[in-house]
């Protein structure tokens, strides 16, 4: 199976084992610039694995991740750290946050680490927040800040660097409905006005109905719903 | 075709035909056994419903045993009558409550004639989840009133998709359960 052309992030006959448990077995996925998808599965099926194969957190046994057209397996370490802190964005379902910092100190870090300095970096930081309409929590520690408000904070921070690439894994799973559907409206608006791509793991429905596709992925065998019909 | 609860009879009964020619009694029994529950089928249901397919070339008449009647003609699904139930059993329902009925009967089809279950309930997945893009979308862009009446439809069509998501899960105990 070839990949559409213009796909921002594609892969092909994605294999990954832990030991002897197949996690992913021959999986394909590919994203657009400005697309949402979600990739939908039951607990232990392999999305997550895919989530971190296409982030070039985990390497694959084999098969094939492009990003931009360039292959990730070939890619130094250095250059694949490189990727993940300026082109990829990350938000996941739990304890993201630096209890240290404060939140408009947390939603700057990533540029800080890329050496922007504080002061430009915090102005930044404190222009994601009122996207994401947490900046009257600036100068609170994540302790201070209820889980909706956290989540909405993880956002901003993902998204401060400008990344192509938004992966999100169980964004909502620890919020309650209405906290859950806010994140999701504001993640899904702010990554559209940015065309960031967003690669959505979710095992919930009423968060999948967010994306523009669904991938299900079963027993590390993945199916692009909008390509199968 | 006719429908009790939204499952079509007549699509069933040619999914039923499908592993070899069977008299109308026959039928009904297999129907009564499968899916009948508490519903069990009228053998006048049965005969106008073979009498419609033989019409319209679905099913045609394989034998007829001595003494005449309609109850003594055998049944056998013609390559439509295949293809007919091929087409049924592959496009997704239009998801609204109660549907489960519908789709359990094709799930219990598709396992009986040797066809890829989990396809199906994956294509029913991505017709639940179109309608659930649209509902969110004009949720979005709605009053509270808007909002409210979206997540009633919202949260139904959930429910359904968890049940398709459990019966993905047991396919292989459903299907170890009909074809015994």
């Amino acid at each position: 199976m070839t990949p559409p052309s213009g796909s921002l992030l594609a892969a092909e006959e994605l294999r990954k084992a832990y030991g002897p448990t197949m996690a992913l077995d021959g999986a394909h996925f590919s994203i657009h610039p400005g697309e949402v998808v979600a990739v939908m599965g039951p607990s232990g099926s392999g999305k997550s694995t895919l989530l971190h194969c296409l982030a070039g957190i985990v390497p694959p046994d084999s098969g094939s991740i492009t990003y931009n057209g360039a292959e990730l397996a070939t890619m130094s370490d250095a250059q694949r750290s490189a990727l993940r802190r300026s082109e990829f964005g990350f938000v996941f379902q739990f304890g993201q946050l630096v209890p240290e910092l404060t939140c408009v100190e947390n939603v700057a870090l990533p540029l800080r680490l890329n050496g922007t300095s504080r002061k430009e970096a915090e102005r930044a930081a404190l222009g994601w927040m009122q996207r994401l309409e947490v900046d009257d929590l600036s100068k609170k520690r994540p302790g201070e800040v209820s889980g909706g408000q956290g989540q909405r904070v993880a956002v901003a921070r993902a998204l401060v660097t400008g990344p192509r690439v938004l992966f999100a894994d169980e964004p909502t799973g620890a919020l309650d409905s209405l906290n859950g559907e806010r994140v999701m409206e504001l993640l899904t608006e702010a990554a559209r006005s940015t065309n960031a791509a967003v690669v959505l793991v979710t095992h919930e429905a009423r968060v999948a109905a967010y994306s523009d596709r669904e991938i299900v992925v079963r027993d590390g065998k993945s199916r692009d719903m909008e390509r199968a019909v | 075709m006719c429908t009790v609860l939204g499952m079509s009879i007549g699509h069933t009964l040619l999914g039923l035909l499908e592993s070899g020619p069977r008299h109308g009694y026959d039928l009904k029994r297999a129907f009564d056994e499968k899916f009948g529950h508490d519903r069990p089928l009228h053998y006048g249901q049965v005969y106008s419903t073979m009498s419609r397919l033989l019409k319209n070339g679905l099913v045609e008449v394989d034998g007829i045993e001595a003494g005449g009647g309609p109850d003594r003609k055998r049944y056998a699904i013609t390559e439509a009558g295949v293809t007919d139930v091929h087409q049924w059993l592959a496009t997704p329902e239009k998801p609204e409550p109660y549907l489960q009925s519908v789709l359990y009967t094709k799930v219990v089809l598709a396992l009986l004639t040797h066809r890829d279950a989990a396809d199906i309930l994956d294509t029913q997945r991505s017709e639940h989840l179109r309608m659930m893009r649209i509902l969110t979308d004009r949720k979005r862009h709605g009053d509270l009133a808007d909002q409210l009446i979206c997540d009633h439809a919202l949260f139904h069509l959930e429910a359904d998709l968890r049940w398709l998501e459990l019966t993905a899960a047991r396919l292989d105990k459903l299907a170890q359960a009909v074809t015994r």
